[in-house]
């Protein structure tokens, strides 16, 4: 115990710039801070790309192509181009990119605690504490489930998953799964298990409604080339409702070539409004299901129509444009689902996620617990934040999308050091 | 921009709005409101309610004068008829916060409009209300909302709008999901 207490008290040492988190976001900082010649270590509380290896569930393939997945200094070279990682290939990539990089990684070391010290930082782990005049927060987006408060009222015989419980169906008991969230995630894990044979009922609130293939492109060919992705945190109308929109209805394969919840119904899911409260064992859903629906697909038009446009001034080789059904609504979808007659026994939520601050003992979180920052430069000095959902750019969450962020995050970094480094010696 | 909306008129102040939503995300105890009205049997399914006063911005405010309002039932029901029915008060409220919502984001969204009519449907099976069958609920069945709008917008636009309407209605939140309803009794 004692030895314990001492070994975390120990300077492990100092350094000028501390990033915590050996993902993605993690190295491609590395290897930025590395191009300018600044001293830094990157601590990890597992392995790297460890969220990549231990939590996520087994189907998961990455959102983006091949082509698109890099990182700075770095691309894909496989000879399956227009095809989607799975998680053990994203590991293995992440991990030939911190060899690449040559990233000064210490693995197995949790970060406890960051707080203001001496002008700078104590990052305090469980293998010593680190002294930095700077630190950049990698540490994920992804770090817990969002469970919304009425997960209290579920009965005790129905079990309750978060998208970091589930593995594959393999978890799930036999018999009918309420799955509550119609994101990517949401949608990926009602297929499953529609798949694997359950009655799947999936409730949506707003959702973003988008084809994998358009006009003989990956979408995310059109996102990028119709800078879409390079819209900026600055540029937005609205940034917090930007940075909280549900990630897009896509699954990293080229089959089925839409996965909505129209494609959900064809395989025989019922779809409800969004969980809005549950009510002596019974699930209430909003009535509101026409409308959000509404949403998704006018937006999803929007999306095409811009595409479209894009096209008519551009030389680019690609076939006529498309519409897509209207989202399929019943006459009158069920407002309640019995969640204590044995028809459910199983609730997926698929309700977002959260990253974890619980160690970062500096005030700079908002009355939500979010992160306060201005394009990953946060509200303190000398730190920075990497890897966030819409941080300085639309594809900011997105692999490819670090190496704008992380050159940028790393250029502010660097005055800031050189502005500390010209203030008189005391 | 500013072009565009120098030419739209929906007598709708976006401006305040919008200064209002930026002056509350700073001070968010200011958005906690109250509403209120108060109600007064008359005789038979007659009562009059009226409405005046509410809380809001930290401090009590004031409409600036009482409305008053009276509902009833209709003669077949054996009653005078000295106002709308009830459940009809609640689809004007539906009509009135949907289309101010559709005025205020097209002023928003820069779209002139010249009209915004609306006809509203809600089917409901009476047998609930009479205590006939127990498995048939008091409220409505449905409720279908049938917007004609002529804007100088295209169609998908206007579509849009009503969509981004009901999104942020509170009328039709207080219908589409459920509310804790608290009544007592003043002892």
């Amino acid at each position: 115990m004692i030895a314990r207490l001492l070994k975390s008290a120990r300077l492990a040492g100092t350094t000028d710039v501390v990033v915590i988190g050996a993902g993605h976001a993690g190295l491609a900082a590395s290897y930025c801070l590395g191009e300018q010649g600044i001293d830094h270590v990157v601590l990890e509380r597992g392995e790297v790309a460890n969220s990549w290896k231990n939590e996520r569930w087994d189907s998961l393939k990455l959102l983006t192509p091949n082509w698109q997945t890099c990182l700075p200094g770095f691309s894909y070279c496989g000879d399956d181009p227009d095809g989607f990682m799975n998680m053990p290939e994203v590991v293995e990539f992440i991990e030939h990119y911190a060899r690449f990089a040559d990233a000064p990684v210490r693995t197995h070391t949790r970060v406890t605690a960051v707080r203001r010290h001496r002008g700078g930082y104590r990052v305090v782990t469980n293998r010593g504490q680190w002294q930095a005049k700077a630190v950049i927060i990698a540490s994920g987006a992804c770090n817990t489930s969002s469970v919304p408060k009425v997960a209290e009222n579920i009965p005790a015989r129905v079990r309750q998953l978060t998208p970091h419980q589930y593995r594959g169906p393999q978890d799930v008991p036999p018999g009918g799964v309420l799955v509550v969230g119609a994101s990517a995630t949401g949608l990926q894990l009602a297929d499953e298990l529609q798949r694997a044979g359950h009655d799947v009922t999936i409730a949506a609130g707003e959702h973003v409604r988008m084809p994998r293939t358009y006009r003989g492109h990956d979408i995310q060919f059109w996102m990028d080339r119709t800078r879409i992705m390079n819209e900026r945190y600055d540029e937005v109308d609205d940034i917090v409702r930007a940075r909280g929109l549900p990630s897009p209805q896509l699954v990293g394969s080229r089959e089925p070539g839409m996965l909505d919840l129209n494609y959900l119904q064809k395989g025989g899911a019922k779809v409800v409004g969004r969980l809005m409260g549950i009510n002596n064992g019974t699930a209430q859903f909003s009535g509101s299901l026409r409308n959000v629906c509404a949403l998704a697909d006018l937006k999803l038009n929007r999306l095409l129509d811009g595409i479209d446009s894009w096209v008519l001034g551009n030389s680019v080789l690609c076939e006529a444009p498309e519409r897509f059904d209207a989202t399929q609504v019943d006459a009158s979808p069920s407002l309640t689902l019995k969640l204590d007659d044995g028809s459910i026994r199983t609730v997926i939520w698929a309700t977002g996620f959260r990253p974890d601050y619980s160690w970062l003992d500096v005030p700079v979180l908002d009355r939500k617990g979010r992160l306060q920052h201005e394009g990953g430069v946060v509200d303190a000095p000398g730190l920075y934040a990497l890897g966030l959902p819409m941080m300085r750019r639309r594809k900011s969450s997105f692999m490819y999308g670090i190496e704008d962020d992380a050159r940028d995050i790393t250029d502010h970094l660097v005055s800031f050091l050189d502005a500390a480094s010209v203030r008189p010696a005391a | 921009m500013s072009e565009v909306q120098a030419a739209v008129n929906n007598g709708v102040n976006v401006e305040a709005l919008l200064g209002a939503r930026e002056a509350l995300t700073a001070a968010p105890e200011a958005a906690q409101f109250v509403w209120r009205a108060e109600s007064e049997w008359q005789s038979g399914t007659h009562t009059r309610s009226n409405v005046q006063r509410f809380f809001g911005l930290g401090e009590e405010q004031s409409h600036v004068r009482e409305f008053s309002y009276d509902t009833d039932h209709p003669e077949i029901f054996a009653s005078e008829d000295k106002g709308s029915t009830p459940v009809e008060m609640v689809l004007v409220g539906l009509a009135g916060c949907l289309t101010a919502g559709i005025a205020a984001v097209a002023q928003n969204r820069g779209i002139q409009l010249n009209s915004v009519k609306a006809t509203l449907d809600a089917p409901m099976d009476i047998q609930g209300i009479l205590g006939i069958d127990g498995d048939v609920r008091n409220g409505f069945d449905s409720i279908t909302v049938k917007y004609t709008i002529d804007a100088d917008a295209s169609e998908d636009d206007i579509a849009a709008l009503v969509a981004q309407s009901q999104k942020r209605s509170a009328v039709f939140d207080i219908i589409t999901n459920p509310t804790n309803v608290h009544v007592e009794v003043n002892k």
